[in-house]
C-alpha cells in the first residue's frame, strides 16, 4: 500500500508528438483511482509510465517515498492487469499466478499456498492446471486479477481490463474488482474509456483530453460540477445539453428564443449553457417550447430527443411520465444551470 | 465447420491431377527406379546389369570410407543447423529491438537469401583465397596455414561457414516475425514479474516462439543434409581427394563420377529412409510438444 505522487510528469514521443502535457497529481492510499477519457488521451500512457513501461521525459513519480523514475518496472511493486490478460500461453494456471512469487525467490511451498488462497478467492481453484487457452473470457480475467492479486503488491494497475468482456460480464466483474481492491486497501489507477466504469468504480476521477487533465474530482463532482464542456459531454450518459445562450444583467437568453433566467454567472456576454437531461421538467405551463423529435424508451426511465430554439437537446422523464412526441414546454431547475465560457469550453 | 460436396467423383480427382501427377513424375517414378536399381551391380558402359540382392547394402556398410562421410555428414549438420540457427535468432532479436531504420535493417539482412548457392560458394572461394582471401588471411593471424581445397578441415570449415552465412537469412525471418507475433503485452507483463531479461527470455519468449524454432530445426538440417550441395561442389573446385563431403554429395560423385549406379542408388535410398524418419520425427513433435496461443 502506498500513496503514488506524480510531479511535472511529461511524455513526448521521439516523433516529438506530446502524449502527456506537463500533470502533477497525487493519489492516496488505499484509493481507486480512474483515468478516463476518449481514445488518444494520454491515459494509457500515463499508466504505462506508472508501470515503467514507458519512459518518463520529465518530471518526478514517486510510489510510496522512493522516487521510481529509473526504477526497473519489476522492482516497483506494481502488479498490473492488462486489457487483452497477456496471459503466458504456455504456462498452467498455477504456473501463471505463481510466476511473478517465483522470480522474487519466495519459497516453492509459500507460492504455492498464495497461488491457492488467490485461486480460492477469484473462483479458480479448480482450473489451476488448465492453460489459458481453454479458459472463458472471464476465467482468463480472473487468471489475470489473480497475477496481480498474489504478489500483494503496493499499488495495483488496470489498462481497461474489462473492455474484451460482454455487457453481463462486464457489470459483474466491476463490482468484483472494486470489492476485491477495498478488502485488500491496495491502491489502484484503473484506466478506461468507459464513463459508466468511471462513474461506478472510483473514488476519484482523473479525465483526461488530448494529454490534458480536465478535471480531478469524485464522481459527484464530476457528474454535477464539470470543469468544462468536454468533461460536460464525456461523462455521464445520456450527456449534458449544452446549447449557446447570451448572458445580459444577471439573466440568460437562450439563442433563438426570448425567454429569461436568472444567471449564475455575473459576466456578460455569450456563454455555453449546460445542464443534465433529469434536471430538465416537462411542465405544461413551463416557459420554454421544445419539440420532441424521438422518444426513446430506456425501462427505468424516457429519453426526449428533440429542440430547443433551434438547438439539440434532449430530456430524460420516468418511466410513467406521458410523453409524445410534437411541441411541450418545459422548465430548466435554476440550481441545475452550469455556465461555461464559450470559447474555452471551461466553466464559468 | 461448413462441409462442402462434390457431385461427382471426377472434378476432385481432376483438381487434384496436376500436383498427383507431379509428385509421380518427379518423385515417386525415380524413386522407384533407384530403389530397384540399388538392387542391381551397373555395367560401367550402360550394357546390361545383374542382379546382385543386397550386396550394394552391405558394401555401404562395410565401407570406411562411406562411415567417414556419414560420420562428418552429422557433423557438418550439426554444426550448420546450429550456428545458423543461433546466429539468426541472436540477430532476430536484436533487429526486434531496433525502432529506428527497422526496414532497412531487415532488408539488409535479407539480401544474402538472394544469392543462390553455387554463387555462394563461389563468393566463399573468393573470401578463402589463397593468397588474397579476407577470411584466409584471418586464419593465418592465428597461426593457421588455411589451405582451402587442400587441407581437410581448411575446407571443412569453409563449407560450414559458406552454408552457415547462406542460410542466416531465412532463419532470421522467420525468427523475427515469430518474435513480433508474440503479443507485446505478454512482454510486459513479464516485465513486471521478472526482473532479469536472460529469464524472460527463456521462461517467456523463447517457449513462445518454440514452434517456429522446431519448424527451422528441420528446415535446417534438411538444409545441412540437401541442399548445400552446390556450396560443396563448388568449394572442392571438383576435386574430391582428400576433401570432406557429404552423403548426398558422394551419391553424386559415385554414381556419375564413379559410375557405380547401383551403389549410388543404395545410398540414395538409404537418404531416403534417412528423411522419411526426419518428417514422422516432425510431424510427431509438432502435434504434441508445441503450444501455440
Amino acid at each position: 500500500m502506498a500513496q503514488v505522487s506524480l510531479e511535472g510528469i511529461r511524455k513526448v514521443y521521439p516523433n516529438g508528438f506530446q502524449a502527456v502535457q506537463t500533470t502533477s497529481f497525487t493519489i492516496q492510499d488505499g484509493e481507486f483511482v480512474v483515468l478516463v477519457g476518449p481514445s488518444g488521451c494520454g491515459k494509457s500512457t500515463l499508466l504505462r509510465m506508472i508501470a515503467g513501461l514507458e519512459e518518463i521525459t520529465e518530471g518526478t513519480l514517486k510510489i510510496g517515498d522512493r522516487v521510481v523514475n529509473d526504477v526497473d518496472p519489476a522492482d516497483r511493486d506494481i502488479a498490473m492487469v492488462f486489457q487483452n490478460y497477456a496471459l503466458y500461453p504456455h504456462m498452467t494456471v498455477r504456473k501463471n499466478i505463481g510466476y511473478g512469487l517465483k522470480n522474487r525467490g519466495n519459497p516453492a511451498s509459500e507460492i504455492a499456498a498464495k497461488v491457492e488462497d488467490a485461486a480460492k478467492m477469484l473462483n479458480l481453484t479448480e482450473y489451476l492446471d488448465r492453460k489459458p487457452a481453454q479458459l472463458s473470457g472471464g476465467q482468463r480475467q480472473r487468471v489475470a486479477m489473480g497475477r496481480a492479486v498474489v504478489r500483494d503488491p503496493a499499488l495495483f494497475l488496470f489498462d481497461e481490463p474489462l473492455s474484451n468482456l460482454d455487457a453481463k460480464l462486464r457489470n459483474q466483474m466491476r463490482i468484483e474488482i472494486k470489492a476485491l481492491q477495498r478488502r485488500l486497501g491496495t491502491t489502484a489507477v484503473y484506466v478506461t474509456h468507459d464513463q459508466v466504469e468511471a462513474m461506478t468504480m472510483a473514488d476519484r476521477i482523473i479525465v483526461l483530453n488530448a494529454g490534458r487533465i480536465e478535471q480531478i474530482g469524485t464522481p459527484s463532482e464530476i457528474y454535477h460540477n464539470p470543469a468544462s464542456t468536454f468533461v460536460a459531454s464525456f461523462m455521464g450518459a445520456p450527456p449534458m445539453n449544452l446549447i449557446r445562450a447570451q448572458v445580459e444583467q444577471g439573466e440568460v437568453r437562450i439563442n433563438g428564443y426570448d425567454g429569461l433566467m436568472p444567471a449564475p454567472a455575473s459576466q456578460n456576454g455569450p456563454v455555453t449553457l449546460g445542464i443534465r437531461p433529469e434536471d430538465v421538467v416537462l411542465d405544461d405551463h413551463g416557459n420554454i417550447p421544445f419539440r420532441v423529435d424521438i422518444l426513446e424508451e430506456l425501462g427505468a426511465h424516457r429519453l426526449l430527443h428533440g429542440v430547443v430554439g433551434e438547438q439539440p437537446f434532449s430530456v430524460m422523464i420516468g418511466k410513467d411520465d406521458a410523453a409524445s412526441t410534437g411541441t411541450a414546454t418545459l422548465n430548466l431547475k435554476p440550481e441545475a444551470l452550469r455556465l461555461f465560457d464559450p470559447e474555452t469550453g471551461r466553466k464559468l | 465447420m461448413k462441409r462442402a460436396g462434390f457431385d461427382t467423383i471426377w472434378l476432385p480427382v481432376a483438381l487434384l491431377m496436376p500436383q498427383l501427377l507431379i509428385i509421380a513424375i518427379f518423385f515417386y517414378w525415380p524413386a522407384g527406379w533407384a530403389l530397384q536399381s540399388s538392387f542391381y551391380l551397373q555395367d560401367p558402359f550402360g550394357f546390361g546389369s545383374t542382379f546382385v540382392g543386397g550386396e550394394n547394402y552391405t558394401s555401404l556398410l562395410g565401407n570406411d570410407q562411406y562411415k567417414r562421410v556419414a560420420v562428418f555428414t552429422i557433423l557438418y549438420s550439426v554444426l550448420v543447423t546450429f550456428f545458423s540457427l543461433a546466429i539468426a535468432l541472436l540477430l532476430a532479436i536484436k533487429a526486434d529491438k531496433v525502432i529506428r531504420g527497422a526496414k532497412t535493417y531487415r532488408t539488409l539482412l535479407m539480401w544474402v537469401y538472394a544469392i543462390a548457392p553455387p554463387v555462394a560458394g563461389f563468393l566463399g572461394i573468393l573470401f578463402f583465397d589463397q593468397s588474397t582471401g579476407p577470411l584466409t588471411k584471418f586464419f593465418q593471424m592465428f597461426g593457421w596455414d588455411f589451405k582451402l581445397g587442400v587441407d581437410y578441415n581448411a575446407t571443412a570449415t569453409a563449407m560450414v561457414i559458406v552454408a552457415v552465412w547462406k542460410q542466416i537469412p531465412v532463419n532470421f525471418i522467420f525468427f523475427l516475425s515469430g518474435l513480433q507475433s508474440i503479443p507485446r503485452s505478454v512482454r510486459e507483463a513479464a516485465m513486471i514479474d521478472n526482473r532479469s531479461a536472460t529469464g524472460r527470455f527463456w521462461q517467456v519468449t523463447f517457449p513462445l516462439l518454440a514452434p517456429t524454432a522446431f519448424f527451422l530445426l528441420i528446415i535446417n538440417i534438411t538444409y545441412a543434409l540437401f541442399d548445400t550441395f552446390g556450396v560443396i561442389d563448388a568449394l572442392m573446385k571438383g576435386e574430391p581427394g582428400n576433401n570432406p563431403m557429404t552423403l548426398v554429395y558422394k551419391v553424386y560423385l559415385d554414381g556419375f563420377r564413379g559410375n557405380d549406379l547401383g551403389g549410388s542408388s543404395a545410398q540414395s535410398v538409404i537418404l531416403m529412409v534417412l528423411v522419411l524418419i526426419l518428417t514422422v520425427f516432425q510431424f510427431r513433435l509438432m502435434e504434441r510438444r508445441i503450444h501455440y496461443t
